[in-house]
């Protein structure tokens, strides 16, 4: 479904991205794995037509993404920050962006309610909490049922009962045959949705394995315990490389 | 375009800075007004505040804007539009909120105490000024990363039109004073919409006789119609250029 | 029977006398030649009484002592051909009538009253309209031009000619008089001992008032206003000007008034106002400018250079864009106890006198003076800023042009 091919991107001297080669499919939950910096949401970005690719392609569907733009209609995206409008409300937002989708006649309300945002739908932006524009951001990211979700820390203000909830919708996505790609720091969060892991380290991809060929070659169960043993296995190679 | 144009209005119409912006420019142009009921000079005294304050607060407030929007325009970038029309959009958004401001705070009492084609042209040149800073400043969004040197580029360049370059057009004048510098002078004010502004309006204006008193030729280009057209014309510009450069970038800026 | 007779007798003689040696007065009515007629049978003192009508007659010469009156109505038509009366005489009056169409074209500066070589000619309460010139006095000896209305459409710099014209005469009143539309309002040449006064002076091609050569004239409680180029006085010594108007003569090329090569003369009690300059000086020598307003003009004064010996005292400038303007970074005239509304010191002994000087001249006005184009940045914040700097710390500005006891409070004048 998404195929990326030899993407280099560099900021200046950095390189942010290091000829990274992926294929994604349909029902696979991947994780984005990596320590700040490693150029995890260069990636997602790249994915999204927000930062232009130096070399490589990303294609979707087949077709390449380069100057195309219609191709997002596909994407739903939870950014990291949600930022809104100060001054307008979430029922505005949620409007605005239903506008802005006239392509679209069926919504996927579900998350609205179930996080409870309907409650609030005239309250303004400015108001309120990191956590409720979190959930906001999360209702937009579902709103148009995409086949993608980009999902950038989608669990990182949200409290432990709308986590729970996020994550159902997430599994029930994927069951329905949609691709997720998530990046998260909290391990324990991806324990169960994921299928299939993506570590990068210094722009560059360390591996992209699927969870069970994880848990079988380092023979640990719990998600944080299989990446610490990695980490301790490839990081000193990385190091002396 | 429309949908995001009028979430953005609707946005800023609710905007604190553009409220105050909107009664501090009433308040003044009212006692302004009031204070002198001698028109011409009233009108005077409110050109000045306009090339005062329109450039300042409008290339710094729509700078201001464009940087705290950028995650919400990243957001509206994920979905299917093009980064032109998002880009425009936003840029029409905050223009014309400025613009409403303009038109409510010192076109409403210009309206009431006068009238006649000066207080039009006054009109004109402040809308065409919100309209210039605020794509000059959407030029320093998509040039600038940083925000902090964002907002610096703004006050430098709102600072360099109000002032800076008046002062570098006056030692030009100074030092080729003894040559014909009529015509260089016309071009050379072309460069610099608060100018162009300025003499649209006091041409206007009665006090344009003394602009033209010592024989100076500008002013008669100026005076006339053609030279009005041409005024508008290079103001026009100044919106355009710098909207199409922004345009430009913005295609191949990643955010 | 005698008796009758004798009465008889003494009745003819009596008539006869009076016919010798009393005036006459004769109606006149309006048919061709009519008026011609009547002047050339008048005699010396007879009135000519011209009833109401239109009498298309011209080149009347008058050359005996006649008054000529009318009550409004009995009009003179020239066809703007010709020229209506030519006096020669002394002590001519001509009242009440109303004088049009002068003839414009020829050599000759067609007038609808000309007096040549003539003293005390009065002509009173004409009105004279669309003229060449209106009355031409030519020299003149003390003649009065009183209440009379001089208008002319024919708006031309160039060709047309002046209301009330004035050449090489001497002890004239042209008092009253109405003036507009014409080349120059009032134009003096080689015109001595005058008395200029109540006269209003307005939407003139050219100047309101024009003078040349003329000296020990008076002008007083005379309104200039809206003329093409204001009033210029000019090579003249002992003018007073006490108590005009100028008004709003507003032009690229307008002053209120232009001074040039004037000496010993006397500019009181006058009010400037919305003229593009109040008073332009150029070569003048010991002016005296007392107790004037010189309100809402572009620049106050001018004052050249050239001029010297000229005390400014007592006058209230307020709400000119420039007060005084000069090409000069010399001197020599004097400023003191004016009010000035742009002076911005202080004034602790309390004493209603500023505590420092008022330096009139601003520093963007010196600027423009040397090089107009510098014009083009009137009413920039930079053009401000400098003033406000200049203000500080004066380097630019001429260092004795100014007013070391600035008036605190505006003058009653």
């Amino acid at each position: 479904m998404i195929a990326i091919e030899h993407l280099t991107k560099s900021y200046g001297k950095f390189k942010a991205l290091d000829d990274i080669s992926l294929s994604f499919e349909r029902g696979q939950a991947i994780s984005l794995l990596g320590p700040n910096g490693s150029g995890k949401t260069t990636l997602i970005k790249s994915i999204l037509g927000l930062v232009i690719p130096e070399k490589g392609t990303i294609k979707i569907n087949g077709s390449e993404i380069k100057t195309h733009w219609e191709y997002r209609s596909q994407i739903g995206y939870m950014p990291q920050i949600g930022r809104y409008p100060d001054n307008m409300t979430i029922g505005q937002v949620i409007n605005m962006l239903k506008e802005i989708r006239k392509d679209c006649k069926q919504y996927d309300e579900e998350l609205i309610v179930s996080l409870g945002i309907s409650n609030f739908l005239n309250k303004t932006m400015r108001s309120l909490s990191g956590g409720t524009r979190q959930k906001v951001s999360a209702c937009l990211a579902f709103l148009f049922s995409p086949d993608i979700f980009i999902l950038d820390e989608p669990t990182a203000g949200l409290d432990p009962l709308s986590s729970e909830v996020f994550k159902d919708k997430i599994t029930k996505e994927r069951a329905n045959g949609k691709l997720i790609l998530i990046t998260s720091h909290v391990l324990s969060d991806l324990e169960g949705i994921t299928s299939h892991m993506v570590y990068l380290q210094d722009s560059k991809l360390m591996f992209y394995k699927t969870v069970e060929e994880l848990k079988l070659s380092t023979g640990e169960e719990k998600l944080n315990k299989v990446i610490a043993t990695i980490m301790l296995k490839e990081l000193p190679k990385t190091i002396h490389n | 375009m429309k949908t995001i144009i009028k979430y953005v209005l609707l946005d800023l119409l609710k905007n604190k800075t553009i409220l105050v912006y909107t009664v501090i420019l009433a308040a003044l142009a009212v006692s302004v007004l009031n204070m002198d009921n001698n028109n011409s000079k009233g009108l005077l005294s409110l050109l000045n505040i306009t090339l005062l304050f329109v450039p300042i607060i409008s290339i710094l407030f729509s700078t201001i804007y464009f940087f705290n929007s950028v995650e919400f325009t990243e957001l509206l970038l994920a979905q299917p539009i093009k980064r032109k029309t998002m880009l425009l959009a936003e840029y029409t958004g905050v223009a014309f909120a400025l613009s409403i401001a303009y038109i409510a705070g010192v076109g409403i009492p210009v309206s009431i105490f006068c009238s006649g084609l000066a207080a039009f042209t006054l009109l004109v040149s402040g809308l065409f000024l919100t309209l210039i800073f605020s794509a000059l400043a959407l030029l320093i969004f998509v040039l600038f990363k940083d925000k902090t040197k964002g907002i610096g580029a703004a006050i430098i360049t709102a600072l360099f039109f109000t002032l800076l370059f008046d002062g570098l057009l006056l030692s030009f004048i100074y030092s080729f004073s003894d040559y014909p510098i009529d015509k260089p002078l016309l071009g050379l004010i072309s460069l610099n919409p608060v100018d162009l502004g300025r003499i649209l309006v006091l041409l206007q204006l009665d006090v344009a006789v003394m602009m033209g008193y010592s024989g100076a030729l500008f002013k008669k280009f100026l005076g006339s119609a053609t030279g009005s057209i041409y005024t508008i014309a290079c103001m026009l510009f100044w919106i355009i250029i710098p909207l199409v450069i922004s345009v430009r970038v913005f295609k191949k800026k990643d955010l | 029977m005698n008796s009758i007779r004798a009465f008889t007798l003494w009745s003819v003689l009596l008539c006869l006398d009076v016919a010798v040696c009393f005036a006459t007065t004769t109606k006149v009515y309006p048919a061709p030649n009519s008026l011609h007629y009547a002047i050339s049978n008048a005699h010396k003192g007879d009135t000519l009484v011209l009833q109401n009508g239109v009498y298309k007659e011209h080149d009347l010469v008058i050359q005996k002592k006649i008054v000529i009156t009318g009550n409004g109505a009995a009009i003179i038509d020239a066809e703007n051909k010709f020229q209506a009366f030519l006096i020669y005489s002394d002590s001519v009056a001509i009242q009440g009538l109303e004088i049009r169409n002068i003839g414009k074209a020829g050599m000759i500066d067609m007038a609808g009253i000309r007096i040549v070589n003539a003293k005390g000619v009065s002509i009173n309460n004409n009105k004279l309209l669309n003229n060449n010139f209106a009355i031409y006095l030519q020299n003149a000896s003390q003649c009065n031009i009183l209440d009379n209305i001089i208008h002319s459409d024919f708006k031309d710099e160039v060709n047309g000619g002046n209301g009330i014209h004035a050449w090489k005469s001497d002890h004239l009143l042209i008092k009253g008089n109405t003036v507009s539309g014409h080349r120059d309002g009032i134009y003096f040449e080689f015109v001595t001992d005058s008395y200029i006064t109540g006269n209003v002076s307005f939407s003139n091609a050219r100047y309101g008032l024009h003078f040349m050569f003329s000296h020990d004239d008076t002008y007083s409680g005379n309104t200039f206003k809206d003329n093409g180029a204001g009033v210029a006085v000019m090579y003249s010594h002992g003018v007073i000007m006490l108590d005009n108007n100028f008004l709003q003569n507003w032009g690229e090329a307008s002053y209120g008034l232009l001074l040039k090569e004037i000496t010993d003369s006397k500019i009181e009690h006058n009010r400037f106002i919305k003229n593009t300059v109040g008073i332009h000086m150029e070569g003048t020598t010991r002016v005296d400018v007392l107790k004037n307003l010189f309100q809402d003009n572009g620049w106050a004064l001018r004052v050249q250079a050239s001029c010297s010996g000229s005390n400014f005292t007592g006058n209230n400038f307020i709400g000119n864009s420039f007060d005084v303007a000069t090409n000069g970074t010399m001197m020599l005239n004097f400023f003191s106890h004016n009010y000035w509304d742009k002076y911005d010191g202080y004034d602790l002994d309390k004493n209603s006198i500023g505590d420092v000087p008022y330096y009139p001249v601003s520093v963007y006005s010196v600027i423009s003076e040397k090089i107009p184009s510098a014009m083009i940045l009137y009413h920039s914040f930079l053009t401000d800023i400098m003033d406000k700097v200049e203000k500080v710390l004066p380097t630019m500005i001429p260092d004795k042009l100014k007013d070391d006891n600035p008036v605190m409070k505006k003058l009653k004048l």
